[in-house]
Order: structure tokens, then sequence, then C-alpha cells
């Protein structure tokens, strides 16, 4: 017997870690070091807090390297980073401090933001709540996706990522307990990418998938 | 007590965003939170009090809000405490300082009871700030909320109150970059507007014609609006200096709507100096309203076609927040939470000098379709980050997670 779907909702609350960097160097160093949350949080913490929902760049590495440094070549470089790709955090820590590292070697001079434009580096407590609805079949989520929260979908698309042994999401992590009988739904969900995309967007999408697959 | 407030938000952001604060407020309900700031008139600061505070009590908390009682040289202390922390260079003299710890001790003489049994005690800004040391036998978290720009201090000044703030719990800053390092938690929150308040409510089309016709302006030519008290950093003698440069090619009034607080000696003083840089324009309308001419503001700001917030420093600029609830373009400074708001070429633009300013206003006025969009899109933007909504629900994270430490993961059961 497989346990009910525990549906579960989260808020991001950011904290500063008063570390900055005022050029491309300090960047790097700080990189190397900073805790790998900060790391997580300039990747994907944009999907929760107040951000303009139709950024240039996806992470605020490339945004940075657009408005604070001016350099169009890194911020295009960091901007294509896809964060799902990398087996954990140490890993995409590893991609950035190599792309920048090749960037450095392309400059003579060290890129440098002005005062107002340092990066600051963030990192978030996600505090998880149970929103006691249980969900036992799985064709019943075909009703309860379009109605989940933001938040909602946040803890189970995209944090799940970090919590499940294979990143999974946690739906498609609940549908594997069914064996293969959801093998093409799985494959469906699999191929949708959470990283360039607004949760808004995730849902609808999500929707889609199952409202097809379950008709 | 029905829900009725909450029932009228969740008009305006819908259900999920109101499932959500009550879900976060549940495991807090009863908790007791006090907090305490300097005016209950005039400034973004009692605006947000004033609606947050009958928020939390109808998602079950037991929220108050007290307000530090003080008298002449406190103000002018707090006053050259607000303009160094925010980059002014000058000596604050003794005699003010020990004014400031004596007022203080003061109202913590009246508050002590009330701060000591509280679960959850919100400073706001620099004026309460010793209260913590005066309060031994607190049994709640503290929390210090600085709403300005700290990013380059004085650092006289700042060494001198970090002495106060460093042994709370945890701070709030609107922005990273105005986060002085502390050993406590350095929590970011965006401050935020009540659409419901009197200074954001929809108006109807008499009330708009009767703020048209008492500010005597005319409806046929464009209106550029700046609402800021008249302190420097708002740079209102630079608008007026962008005003004269735009007019040399677009028709044009410029109305420069401020009201007074009390805990701002220095506003008499910059008002002059904005009067005689206006004199002899018949077409520049300076405007010192009572502080609670929310109405009259909430009418200026949507009978005008732009609006500007050219700051110099700013901690975040509710101006800007509640002209862009209201469908405007905002041309403001490029300076601290401004740039959170105003994107370039999409919900306005950022600027540094009067040039700029002036050269954005005849863009915006040559370009109506593009003034139009940018304001559809700012006020889109409010909606999904800037409400007051948002805002609780950060207070409430906020409190569940100070309650826990500093983990990275915290699962409410």
């Amino acid at each position: 017997m497989i346990d009910p779907f525990a549906v579960k909702d989260c808020a991001l609350i950011s904290i500063a870690t008063g570390e900055r960097a005022h050029n491309l160097r300090e960047l790097r160093d700080r990189l190397e070091t900073t805790r790998s949350g900060c790391i997580y949080h300039h990747f994907w913490g944009g999907l929760l807090r107040p951000s303009f929902d139709d950024p240039e760049y996806q992470n605020d590495f490339a945004v940075w390297a657009y408005h604070g440094l001016h350099d169009r070549f890194l911020a295009e470089r960091l901007a294509l980073i896809d964060p799902t790709e990398f087996v954990d955090m140490e890993e995409l820590r590893r991609e950035l401090i190599e792309i920048i590292e090749e960037r450095l070697d392309e400059n003579e001079l060290v890129p440098w933001a002005s005062a107002h434009q340092q990066f600051h580096f963030i990192r978030s407590q996600i505090i998880v709540f149970d929103t006691r609805i249980r969900i036992s079949e799985p064709e019943a989520l075909k009703e309860y996706i379009p109605l989940l929260t933001v938040g909602s979908i946040f803890y189970h698309f995209v944090d799940a990522r970090r919590r499940t042994a294979n990143r999974d999401d946690d739906f498609s992590q609940w549908l594997k307990g069914f064996g293969n009988s959801y093998k093409r739904l799985l494959e469906q969900i699999a191929a949708l990418d959470p990283y360039f995309k607004s949760l808004t967007e995730l849902r609808s999408q999500l929707s889609q998938i199952f409202e097809e697959y379950m008709e | 007590m029905t829900d009725l407030l909450l029932d009228q938000y969740q008009e305006i952001v819908g259900e999920d965003v109101i499932n959500n604060l009550r879900q976060l407020a549940e495991p807090l309900r009863g908790a007791k939170v006090v907090h305490v700031n300097s005016t209950r008139e005039g400034g973004g600061v009692a605006e947000i009090l004033h609606r947050m505070i009958p928020l939390k009590k109808e998602l079950g908390l037991e929220p108050s809000w007290e307000v530090i009682a003080g008298e002449g040289e406190f103000y002018q202390c707090t006053k050259y405490m607000h303009n160094t922390l925010q980059g002014n260079r000058s000596e604050i003299p003794q005699h003010l300082l020990k004014r400031y710890e004596e007022t203080n001790e003061e109202n913590a003489e009246r508050l002590r009871g009330q701060l000591e049994e509280a679960d959850f005690v919100f400073i706001h800004d620099p004026q309460p700030a010793p209260l913590l040391s005066l309060c031994s036998g607190r049994r709640g978290k503290w929390v210090w909320r600085c709403h300005i720009d700290v990013s380059r201090p004085y650092r006289p000044v700042w060494k001198y109150l970090r002495n106060f703030v460093e042994p709370y719990d945890a701070s709030i800053w609107s922005l990273a970059e105005f986060a002085q390092p502390l050993h406590h938690p350095l929590y970011l929150i965006a401050p935020s507007i009540d659409p419901l308040s009197d200074k954001n409510i929809e108006l109807s089309q008499k009330e708009l014609k009767g703020v048209l016709k008492r500010s005597k302006l005319d409806p046929d030519r464009p209106i550029v609006v700046q609402v800021s008290r008249f302190d420097r950093f708002k740079d209102p003698v630079g608008v007026v200096q962008a005003f004269r440069l735009a007019k040399t090619f677009v028709p044009l009034q410029l109305v420069l709507a401020g009201g007074g607080a009390t805990d701002d000696p220095e506003g008499e003083e910059v008002l002059a100096e904005v009067r005689a840089a206006a004199a002899g324009d018949s077409d520049i309308h300076v405007m010192l309203l009572p502080s609670d001419a929310h109405r009259t503001i909430n009418g200026l700001q949507r009978i005008s076609d732009i609006v500007v917030q050219k700051s110099t420093r700013e901690g975040f600029g509710l101006t800007v927040t509640e002209a862009m609830w209201k469908g405007k373009p905002v041309i403001g400074g490029e300076v601290g939470g401004i740039r959170l708001q105003v994107h370039n070429h999409h919900t306005g633009f950022l600027v540094n000098t009067p040039e700029g300013a002036a050269l954005r206003i005849r863009y915006l006025l040559t370009h109506r379709d593009k003034l139009e969009e940018m304001g559809r899109k700012a006020r889109q933007f409010i909606l999904e980050n800037f409400l007051i909504t948002r805002h609780v629900r950060e207070y409430l994270t906020l409190m569940l997670a100070i309650l826990r430490g500093t983990e990275e993961r915290i699962e409410l059961v």
C-alpha cells in the first residue's frame, strides 16, 4: 500500500550573509568558500522572492555580470548554466568557478563594479508546512495541481530535487511507487525543465501534462 | 471578529495568497507581537503599521503598536542619525545623544512591562533602538527593523548605534546592500503598500476632478508629480531643474507634494529652498499637505501622467510603489529600493541627474503607447511583489524561522 501524497507548501525568507564582491576575482574567491545555500539561493531563490517576472537572465550571477560588471560575454555564459544538470551544489559551484576563471584568463584587467553595484551573497531559510491535503489516487492529481499555490509547486517540483535520492520531483517520486503504471506520464514530467520558467508557468504546464494523460 | 479584511484582500490578490497567510499564522496563534516606532502619522513606517496590525490580529496573533514619545532635542538627534547613517558626515553633539538615551529610558519605564512580556518585539529604525538594552527581563525574540539605507554610513554614528542593535536576535533590512554586518541573522524584507488604504484605494472620477480643481491644475496639459517629504535626499530641487529642462520641449505642469512628519525637524528649511527654486513659475505647484491627506496624495498620483522620485538616497521608496500600483511609469533615482522596482523600459526609467529625468519625461510624453504599456506592467509587478499581503507573509515566515534558529530548512508539523 502506497502512502497518500502529502501536499505541502513553503515560504522562503532571505538572509544577507554580509559577504560581498566588488570585482570578478572577489566573486570567484567568495564562491570558493560561501555556503552551498547561497549558490542555491542565487539560482533558484528568484522564483519565490520579489523579482521582475520577465528577467533578462535567470540567475543572479549572470544579472550581476551584465549590470554590475557590464560584461555581456560573461553574462551570457553564466546565464546558460542550467542548475538541474548538476548532481549537487558542489558540482554547480565548480562549474561557476570554471566559467569565471576562463573569463579572468581572457581579460587583462579584472572587471569591477561600482560601489553601488556590488554582488551581495544571500542565503535563504525555507519554512515547510503541511496543508493537510492528502491525495490517494494518482488520477486525483489532475484536479489538485491547478489549485496548488506557487509555494507548493516550488516545494514539490524544485526543492524536491535537493531532497530526493534521484533528484526527482515529488510527483514523480510518488508515481514511481506504482510500478510501471505511469511510465509515459513520468517521461513527460521528466521532460519539463523547471529552470527557465516561472512557477505559474510550471503549474500550468504540469496541469496540462496530467490533464492530457488522465483523459 | 470576522475575516472581513482578509476577504477584501482576497479580492485583490487571490485565494492562494490568503490561504498561505492563514497556514503560516496558525502556529503563531495567540503570539503577543509588539511593534515600536517613533511616529503614529507620516512616513512609510507608520503607514505600514496602520494596516499590518489589524491584519495580524485577524490572522489570530495578538499584535500591538507603541510609539515612543520624545521632544525637540530627541528628534533633532534622530534626524542627525537618519542623515548620517545615510552618508552625511557630521558629528552628533553629545548633549543630543544624551537626550536620545534619556528619552529611551523614559519610554522604557512606560513600556517595559508590555515589551518584556511580548513573544516578539519589532523595533523600527534607530529612534527606539536602545529599548532592548533597557528591558533586561525580556522573554521574547527582539528584531530591529531598519528602514533606511545604511550601506555607507558615517562610521562614528553607526558605531554608536551598533552597540544598541548588535544584541538583537535578528535584524531586518529592505535590501542586502543596506545591511551592515552584525552577529545575528540579517533578514531581507522589502516593505509594501496597502491597496485598501486611503492612499491607494480606487477613487471616483468625481473625486479626481475635485483634486484637479483644488490643486489648480489644468486637465489638458501633462502633469508630473513627485510625492515625498521635503527632504534633501529626495532632491526636490533637482526635480524642479528637470521640469524646467523638459518644459522647453513639452507643455508640462509639476506637482511637488509632501507632508510633514512629526519626527522631521528639517522639513521647513528644505520646503523654503524648493519654494525659492520654483519661484516665478505658475506651473510648479508646491504643496505642503497635512499628514492625513492620503486621498489627496492618492488623487495626485492618479491624475498624473508620470510620477518622479528623483531621490539621491532612498530606503525603499514606497511612493514609487504607490505610483506603480496606480499604473504610472516612474522616473526614479538609481538608488536603494527604487532599483528593485523600476526596471528600465519595463516599469519606468532609472536616472542619475536632472538632465536624465528631463530626457525620460520628454520621451514618455512623446511615446504615449510606451507610457501606457509601462504603467500596466508597473501595476502587475506591484500586485505580484509589493502589496502588504507579501509583507505579512514574510513577517510570519521570519517569526517562525527565528523561533527555530538558523537552520536552512524548517519543517512545521
